[in-house]
C-alpha cells in the first residue's frame, strides 16, 4: 500500500499571537510606526502639493503649540476628549460596547445649560455648581443606565441600543435649542449668561481652563484606581473576561453591568458639563461634536489605562489642531489635511496589530 | 490570513487614492509682510464649495485685488469653523496674527465674536448678518448685511412676469388657484425668523406688483443647507398645485426637484437665493436674487486700512449695487428685462419702496405703526425699540442692518413648523 502523504500547502505568511512583548519593544514598534507614517505623508504631501513637507510638518506643530493660546486650546479640547475617554473606560474593559456617550454628554449638556437659564441668577455660586454637577451626572448615568438594565433584564444589544440613544439625546437637544433659542426663530442658544456669567466657570490662576484640567486630572487618577485597585474594578474585568466566569465566580452580572454604565454614563455626564459650563457657555446639537465616537479610539488605543489616555488624546488633538492650521496657512481643502491626520491614525493603528500579532513567513514557524 | 493583508493593502491604496482626488492650491507663506499693511482675518462657516460662503469670500477677493490688497500675505482663512467656542478660538488666534480686522460670516459667529471683540479692544471685528453690535456697547464690533430684501423684490417682479404669461397662454389649471381665486406660490424657508420672514414677505409683494390675486405657502426646513429638505419642501408645495417655487436656504435642492417636476411635464418654475441656479434647473431656474458683498468689503477695509470708524450697523442696497439678481433665465417671460430695469431704476431713485404700507394688509387692515425689537428681549416695549414706519413705508434695516421685518401679512401662509 503507497504510503499516501496528505501533501499540506504552507501558506507563505502565517499570522501569531504573540503571547506578551517587552514594553521596550513595543514602544519601539509604536515609534517604527509613527515615523512610516511621517514618511508617507511626507511622500503624499510632496506628490500632490510640491511643498517642503518638513515645513508642513512644522506647521502643524506650530498650531498646535504656537502661541500660549494655542497650547491652552490644546489643552481645553485634550482634557474634554480625556474626560470622555475616561466615561468609556469601565464599560468597555466590561466588554460593553458603549457607543452612547455621545448622547451620555449631551445629556448632561442639557442639564447643566437649564441649570445655568433657569437657576443662574437664583442660586448662590456655590449651590449652582452642586446642583449643576449632580444634575449632569444623573442625566448622563440615566441614559448609560437605561440599555444596561435592557441588556441585563433582556439581553438586549447594547451597542445598537446606545448607539440609538444618542439620537433620541440629539433631538432631544434640538428640542432644547428651540424653546431656549435666542433670539426667537435663530436656532441658535448662544452664550448663556454672557453679562453676569453665572454659571460660567471661572478663571483659577488666571487661567480659563485650569478647573477643566484639575476636574480632569482627578477623574483621570480616580478612574485608574477604580479599575485596578477597587472590588468593582476587579468584578468588571471578570465580566469582561467571560461573563461564565464571573457568575461561577458569585459575581451578579446584571449588577455590574448596570452599576458600571450608571458610572460610565455620569462622567460623560460631567464631560457635557465641563463642555458646557467650563468651554462653550452654549448648547447645541454639536456641543458632543462627534468626540464620544472619537474617544472610543482613544479608549481602544489606551487599553482602558487612563493614563495612557492622556497621551493618545493629546495626539488625537494635536493632529486635529494641525490640520486646521495647515489647512489655514497653505489653502488646503481641511479635508486634505484630515487624510494627513487619517494616515499617522492608521499606521498607529496597524502598529497595534504587529504588537500583538507575529508574522511567520514560510516554513519556518511550523510546529 | 492572507486576505488580511490584502485587506489592508486594499485600505491603504484607498487612502491614496482619495488623497490624489483632492485639489491643492499651493501658496507661499507670508514671511516679510510689511509692518503698516493691513491683515484681514476670516472666519467662515462653510468653504468655497458652499455658495453662501463662496459668495463671502468671492467678495473679498473682489475688493482685496481693487484695493491692492495681497491674498497671499494679508489675508488669513478659516473655514469651516462652526459656530461654537471654535469661532471665539479661531477670532482671537487671528488677533494673536497681528489681524487688525477680523470677519465672522454667519449668523450664529456673532456671540463668539462679541467675546473675542471685549477680549482685544483693539482689533476691529465684524459679524456679518448679526444683529447685536448695536447693543453690545463695544466699539469695535460691527454687524452688516445688505438690503437683499430689494433683490427679492425685483425676482418677485421676474416671477411675477412669468405668472402673468403662464395665466395669459392658459396654462395654469384649477390646481393652481387655491379656494379664493389666488394663484398659489410656494416659498422653501430655513427658519421662522425676521431674515427669512423679511425676505419671503420682499418677494411677495414683488410678485403681487405685477399679478395681483396671489396667495404665497411658506414650507420651513430649519436648516440652512439641506438638499434632501429643501427638495422634499419644494415638492411638497409643487403637490399643493404651486406655481412658482422661490427659496430662502442655502442648497440647489428646490430648484432641482423644481426642474424635475418640470421635465416631467408640469408647469412650475423656480426663484433661487445667492447663486446662479441655471446649472441644475436650466429649464426651470428664472433667476436668483444675490448680493454683491464686494461693496461692503471695499468700504470696510478702506475704513479700517485708514482709521476711520466701521459703521455699526451698514446695510445698502441696489442704490451702490450691493444687491442684484442673477443673469435671467431662459424660461423668463418677454419684456421681463426692461421690466426688471424700470424696478430697479425705481428702487434706485427712491420712488419705489418694498414694505410700502399701501401694499399690503395685516387681518385685513394695512399698518400705520409698528415698533420692532433692537434690545433683544423679544418684546418691544423698551426704550431701545424703535419705530419703523414713517413716511408711508416700513423702513427694513435702517435701525439695524439685519432684517427687523418680522409682520406677518395676509396672502402669505406658513405651512406647520415640522419637517
Amino acid at each position: 500500500m503507497a504510503n499516501k502523504v496528505k501533501h499540506h500547502r504552507e501558506p507563505l505568511v502565517r499570522i501569531v499571537k504573540r503571547d506578551s512583548m517587552p514594553v521596550a519593544k513595543a514602544i519601539l514598534i509604536r515609534a517604527i510606526a509613527i515615523a512610516l507614517s511621517l514618511v508617507v505623508c511626507a511622500v503624499v504631501i510632496y506628490a500632490i502639493t510640491k511643498m517642503n513637507p518638513l515645513k508642513v510638518y512644522a506647521t502643524m506643530f506650530e498650531g498646535a503649540f504656537g502661541s500660549k493660546r494655542r497650547i491652552w486650546m490644546l489643552v481645553r479640547d485634550t482634557m474634554m476628549m480625556l474626560c470622555i475617554g475616561v466615561a468609556l473606560a469601565p464599560a468597555f474593559k466590561m466588554r460593553f460596547w458603549n457607543i452612547g456617550a455621545e448622547g451620555q454628554v449631551l445629556m448632561g449638556g442639557i442639564a447643566t445649560a437649564a441649570c445655568m437659564i433657569y437657576l443662574g441668577d437664583v442660586l448662590p455660586t456655590p449651590v449652582l455648581f452642586a446642583v449643576m454637577v449632580i444634575t449632569s451626572c444623573v442625566c448622563g448615568a440615566v441614559w448609560g443606565m437605561i440599555p444596561a438594565i435592557f441588556k441585563s433584564r433582556f439581553n438586549t444589544n447594547e451597542t445598537l441600543f446606545t448607539l440609538m440613544m444618542n439620537y433620541v439625546a440629539i433631538q432631544i437637544t434640538a428640542y432644547c435649542v428651540s424653546i431656549w433659542e435666542n433670539p426667537y426663530g435663530s436656532n441658535t442658544v448662544g452664550i448663556i449668561n454672557p453679562q453676569t456669567k453665572a454659571g460660567w466657570f471661572p478663571a483659577l490662576f488666571g487661567e480659563q481652563y485650569m478647573i477643566n484640567v484639575f476636574i480632569v486630572a482627578a477623574l483621570t487618577i480616580a478612574m485608574f484606581f477604580y479599575l485596578r485597585s477597587s472590588k468593582h474594578g476587579y468584578e468588571i474585568s471578570v465580566v469582561g473576561e467571560s461573563e461564565n466566569t464571573a457568575r461561577y465566580a458569585g459575581i451578579n452580572v446584571s449588577k455590574v453591568f448596570v452599576r458600571t454604565m450608571i458610572i460610565s454614563g455620569a462622567v460623560a455626564g460631567l464631560a457635557g458639563f465641563i463642555a458646557v459650563s467650563g468651554v462653550s457657555h452654549t448648547i447645541s446639537t454639536d456641543t458632543a461634536g462627534g468626540r464620544g465616537f472619537t474617544a472610543i479610539i482613544v479608549a481602544w488605543l489606551a487599553k482602558f489605562n487612563t493614563f495612557t489616555m492622556v497621551l493618545i488624546s493629546v495626539l488625537i488633538i494635536f493632529l486635529e489642531k494641525g490640520a486646521i492650521e495647515i489647512a489655514s496657512k497653505f489653502q488646503l481643502s481641511e479635508y486634505a489635511s484630515k487624510i494627513i491626520t487619517g494616515i499617522i491614525l492608521f499606521f498607529i493603528l496597524g502598529s497595534e496589530f504587529f504588537i500583538n500579532y507575529k508574522l511567520i513567513i514560510g516554513k519556518k514557524g511550523a510546529k | 490570513m492572507n486576505r488580511r493583508i490584502l485587506a489592508i493593502l486594499l485600505a491603504m491604496a484607498l487612502v491614496f487614492c482619495a488623497f490624489s482626488f483632492t485639489a491643492c492650491n499651493q501658496n507661499n507663506d507670508g514671511e516679510n509682510e510689511g509692518e503698516d499693511k493691513i491683515k484681514i482675518g476670516v472666519i467662515s462657516v462653510g468653504d468655497e464649495n458652499e455658495g453662501y460662503t463662496y459668495a463671502h469670500m468671492d467678495g473679498i477677493r473682489k475688493a482685496a485685488e481693487k484695493l491692492g490688497i495681497d491674498e497671499a500675505t494679508q489675508i488669513i482663512w478659516k473655514n469651516n469653523i462652526p459656530e461654537s467656542e471654535l469661532c471665539k478660538d479661531a477670532a482671537l488666534d487671528l488677533a494673536d496674527a497681528d489681524c487688525d480686522l477680523v470677519i465672522s460670516n454667519s449668523y450664529g459667529h456673532q456671540d463668539f465674536m462679541q467675546e473675542a471683540a471685549t477680549e482685544c479692544p483693539d482689533v476691529q471685528f465684524v459679524s456679518m448678518t448679526g444683529d447685536k453690535a448695536a447693543n453690545s456697547g463695544l466699539d469695535n464690533l460691527a454687524n452688516a448685511f445688505t438690503s437683499v430684501y430689494q433683490s427679492r423684490y425685483v425676482s418677485g417682479v421676474v416671477a411675477g412676469m412669468k405668472l402673468a404669461e403662464l395665466v395669459k397662454d392658459g396654462k395654469l389649471t384649477d390646481a393652481n388657484y387655491d379656494a379664493d381665486g389666488n394663484i398659489l406660490l410656494g416659498y422653501v424657508g430655513a427658519y421662522p425668523y425676521a431674515e427669512v420672514v423679511s425676505g419671503y414677505t420682499a418677494y411677495y409683494l414683488g410678485v403681487k406688483s405685477v399679478v395681483e390675486n396671489v396667495s404665497m405657502l411658506v414650507q420651513y426646513t430649519q436648516s440652512w443647507f439641506d438638499i434632501a429638505a429643501e427638495g422634499e419642501a419644494a415638492n411638497a408645495l409643487l403637490a399643493k398645485g404651486c406655481v412658482i417655487i422661490c427659496q430662502h436656504a442655502d442648497s440647489t435642492g428646490a430648484p432641482a426637484a423644481v426642474e424635475a417636476s418640470l421635465k416631467a411635464g408640469n408647469v412650475c418654475y423656480s426663484v433661487g437665493y445667492n447663486v446662479d441656479m441655471l446649472s441644475v434647473a436650466p429649464n426651470a431656474a428664472l433667476t436668483s436674487a444675490t448680493n454683491n458683498w464686494a461693496v461692503y468689503y471695499e468700504y470696510l477695509f478702506n475704513a479700517v486700512m485708514k482709521g476711520e470708524e466701521v459703521k455699526t450697523n451698514w446695510s445698502e442696497g441696489y442704490a451702490t449695487d450691493a444687491v442684484a439678481i442673477t443673469a435671467l433665465g431662459a424660461s423668463c417671460a418677454e419684456g421681463t428685462q426692461e421690466k426688471v430695469e424700470s424696478v430697479v431704476k425705481a428702487l434706485k431713485d427712491g420712488t419705489l419702496n418694498v414694505f410700502d404700507t399701501d401694499s399690503f394688509t395685516v387681518n385685513g387692515e394695512h399698518l400705520e405703526s409698528y415698533k420692532v425689537d433692537l434690545t433683544g428681549d423679544f418684546d418691544t416695549d423698551d426704550e431701545g425699540d424703535k419705530e419703523a414706519i414713517w413716511d408711508g413705508y416700513f423702513h427694513e434695516s435702517e435701525h439695524r442692518s439685519a432684517p427687523s421685518f418680522d409682520i406677518r401679512i395676509d396672502g402669505i401662509t406658513e405651512l406647520s413648523d415640522e419637517q
